[in-house]
């Protein structure tokens, strides 16, 4: 594995490491060490499909990543910042707890499953059952704007936290197609850019018009998107949304007898 | 609607013995008893026991004795009571028929038709009390050779192993299904019989990371309380796809169990169900599990046993094959009699197949596919003494998981009412008042002599068929004998007909 060299920029150091060909473990061991020692910005040049990036970090880093990396990307990750310059694969910032990943393409299926912090952004589309299971906590709540679209079953299981699907990729007269939208949902809420119709949500949805506070969770949130990628936030802001939420914390209340 | 459903137990009170002091009433958490002002006597409402023996337990006075209630239906062999009451329950509120406990069915219980071997003459049967016995087992997968230095020290790098005192582990039992007192109870027994308790997938309390060494982490489908801290402090941790009580179906631990301490726990908001879905959607094939089986040696940096757990179904054989191949150091196996804080009983008492079976294949491919060393064995679901835990090992098991023993000890008497919440037992219950009737100083004590008379009878039995070592037996089926039992379930369990 080459250090290709140390960078200083202003008080802190850049690492930057070539992993092309380098073992998945070989890296994250390295990643490890770096962490370890209080290095906090590393870039990772040519990343082919590694998994498990930043997990176990003793320290929150700052990894820059240009390539393709692997599988459960951030999985568990606990404060790190992960940009990707490229698509990321299944199980993006699978059971995070907290920290920030930025994806400069396409994320895969169950993107930020059963996620409990922490904040996920994609510019592009995402695949299946993404925000699937996520959960809150008082102050934890995690976070996941998706620029384009996504497959179906996403927010599945739902139970707390804030997906927002902008569908930017949508010309006007295309709609939003993915269907069981928020199956299961027993918590948390979705923003959605655009609109969906009844068939396409899971029958524990219900939809809503934006309140107050609902506008105030998704400026902040567009604008720190749009801030990722160039983006000029009122723009996305104009357009019409929509708020799916769950119509009753227990879904399953009156299935059983004794 | 009236209810047709009779009254399961009645309630018989002596009034000459009955002192009126109402400790009936307290104890009873699913208000049967109450007192008569008018007549100053305590009455009962039976149609509410449901058969605890709480109150009977600590009446004072032994005035109360609870009897099943012995209305006679006209014989069928068919349609047997339970059958025509089920009809009767959902008939009136078309419900799935929710219980607590492992499968109570008829179906054959293989131990039973399982006998040990003993030493005779030819050679000399041993005598625990007097000689060096060896139950210490080690948990974790083992290389296929090791190699030594010139000093004879080991060079191989072993993966990480797990000892045990006791080959007798504390099955996995959430926070929410059971009480903190309960959990606490386990983690302290555990400790002191250096063995190990398991959290269940509920979370770990912070009170009790202080038992971090002789803990096990689940990780399942719902994630709950699944964070770095909480890999930290485990010594195992298990990745739970299935359950003997339920195979292949989700979990929902229902909103009144939710509460404030339980939410921190799980951390989810208070009174929400929590929905366990039924697969790990990070995981729909074996390349899947090695997925999440190495995402978590990543997140424990290959310094602890990675477990997964799945229930005893037709396939379990190859499926373990795979499991064993994904990376897993340790599997268990959960029989059809596996017990749980609630389950659809349609469930519980109709899919998976036996441990004993289940054992049985799983060992036998695993050493025809000669990597039997590579993981170990853990089995659950229906170990009910030591005599099952010595035929288990001899099956092939490296260790047992004990939970509705565990339990019992604690004092549960099998009401099966765990799904309700309501446990007078103070047992699966997350009501503060009920769950202080188990008093960890109390609990644990009773769990580990129960350990302890239990690895005493395990090496009795040991020295009579003349071995001093658990290791000797473990997988030994020529100790084994079947009774009462078909060529073919002979040849899966892989014993020999008693006298051949
Ligand atoms: S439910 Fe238990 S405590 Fe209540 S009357 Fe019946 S046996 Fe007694
Ligand atoms: S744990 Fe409690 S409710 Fe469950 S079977 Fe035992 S005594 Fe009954």
């Amino acid at each position: 594995m080459e250090q290709l060299l140390t960078v200083k920029k202003g008080n802190s150091r850049t690492t930057k490491i070539d992993v092309e060909g380098v073992y998945y473990r070989d890296l994250n061991a390295q990643l490890r060490e770096l962490s370890s020692k209080g290095i906090q910005n590393v870039q990772l040049l040519n990343v082919y499909g590694q998994r498990y990036i930043g997990t176990n970090l003793s320290q929150p880093m700052e990894i820059e990543i240009s390539g393709t990396p692997g599988n459960d990307l951030g999985f568990l990750m606990n404060g790190s910042k992960i940009t990707v310059y490229g698509n990321a694969q299944d199980g993006c910032g699978n059971t995070m707890d907290d920290g920030n990943i930025v994806i400069h393409g396409h994320a895969g299926d169950i993107l930020g499953m059963s996620a409990r912090g922490g904040k996920i952004f994609v510019r592009d589309d995402v695949g299946y059952r993404a925000g699937i299971h996520m959960k809150e906590y008082q102050d934890k709540k995690p976070i996941i704007v998706i620029g384009g679209t996504t497959q179906d079953f996403v927010g599945e299981y739902m139970g707390g936290g804030i997906l927002i699907i902008l569908g930017l990729n949508l010309s006007e007269e295309k709609t939003y197609r993915a269907k069981f939208v928020g199956t299961g949902m027993h918590g948390g809420v979705i923003y959605l850019r655009g609109k969906v119709e009844q068939y396409q949500l899971g029958k524990e949805v219900g939809i809503a018009e934006l309140e107050e506070k609902d506008y105030r969770v998704l400026h902040d949130n567009v604008n720190e998107f749009a801030s990722y990628f160039n983006l000029e936030p009122n723009k996305i802001l104009e357009h019409q949304f929509i708020k799916l939420f769950p119509r009753w914390l227990r879904p399953y209340g009156r299935l059983y007898t004794y | 609607m009236k209810t047709y459903l009779p009254p399961k137990f009645l309630v018989e009170r002596d009034m000459d013995r009955c002192i009126r002091c109402k400790v009936c009433i307290n104890q009873c958490s699913f208000d049967t008893h109450y007192y008569d002002e008018e007549d100053d006597q305590i009455q009962s409402i039976i149609g509410n026991c449901v058969g605890c023996h709480r109150c009977m337990t600590f009446c004072p006075t032994q005035a109360i004795t609870i009897k099943k209630n012995q209305h006679q239906y006209r014989d069928n062999y068919n349609w047997r009571p339970e059958i025509i009451e089920d009809i009767i329950k959902q008939a009136e509120t078309g419900g799935v028929i929710l219980t607590g406990m492992g499968d109570d069915k008829g179906q054959t219980i293989y131990w039973d038709h399982l006998v040990l071997n003993a030493s005779q003459v030819t050679n000399p049967s041993i005598d625990p009390l007097r000689e060096p016995m060896e139950l210490t087992t080690y948990l974790g997968s083992k290389p296929d050779k090791i190699e030594l230095d010139g000093e004879r020290n080991l060079k191989t790098l072993l993966p990480p192993q797990v000892k045990l005192d006791v080959p007798i582990m504390f099955a996995g039992m959430s926070y929410g299904a059971v009480s903190l007192q309960v959990q606490e109870s386990l983690a302290r027994a555990a400790t002191e019989a250096g063995t190990l308790w398991d959290t269940g997938e509920g979370g770990l309390h912070p009170s009790l990371y202080k038992y971090k060494n002789n803990t096990t982490v689940q990780v399942a489908s719902g994630r709950f309380g699944v964070h770095p801290k909480y890999l930290d402090v485990a010594r195992v941790v298990e990745i739970k796809i299935g359950q003997g009580a339920k195979p292949g179906i989700g979990g929902h631990l229902p909103g009144e169990k939710v509460s404030a301490e339980v939410s921190s726990t799980r951390m989810i908001p208070m009174g929400t169900d929590a929905l366990s879905p039924a697969p790990q959607h990070d995981i729909y094939s074996i390349e899947d599990l090695s997925q999440l089986v190495y995402a978590l040696k990543e997140a424990v940096n290959y310094s602890k046993p990675i477990s997964v757990k799945i229930a005893a179904v037709n396939n379990s054989a190859a499926i373990a094959v795979g499991m064993v191949k994904a990376g897993a150091d340790i599997i268990v196996l959960d029989g059809l009699r596996g017990a749980t804080g609630a389950a659809p009983k349609i469930i519980r008492d109709n899919v998976g197949i036996p441990i004993e079976m289940a054992l049985a294949s799983v060992d036998s491919r695993l050493r025809k596919e000669g990597i039997r060393n590579h993981a170990s064995l853990v089995i659950s679901g229906g170990i009910r003494n030591s005599g099952d835990v010595a035929k288990a090992i001899a099956l092939g098991a490296d260790a047992v998981y004990i939970g509705t023993a565990a339990l019992i000890a604690l004092g549960c008497r099998l009401c099966q009412q765990c799904h309700t919440g309501k446990c007078a037992w103070g047992i699966c219950t997350t009501d503060p008042l009920l769950s202080k009737r188990i008093n960890p100083d109390i609990g644990s004590r009773r769990l580990v002599n129960l350990l302890h008379a239990w690895s005493i009878e395990l090496q009795e039995m040991m020295g009579g068929m003349g071995i001093n070592a658990l290791e000797s037996l473990r997988g030994n089926r020529l100790q084994l004998r079947g009774i009462g039992l078909t060529d073919s379930e002979l040849a899966v369990l892989g014993v020999r007909m008693a006298g051949d």
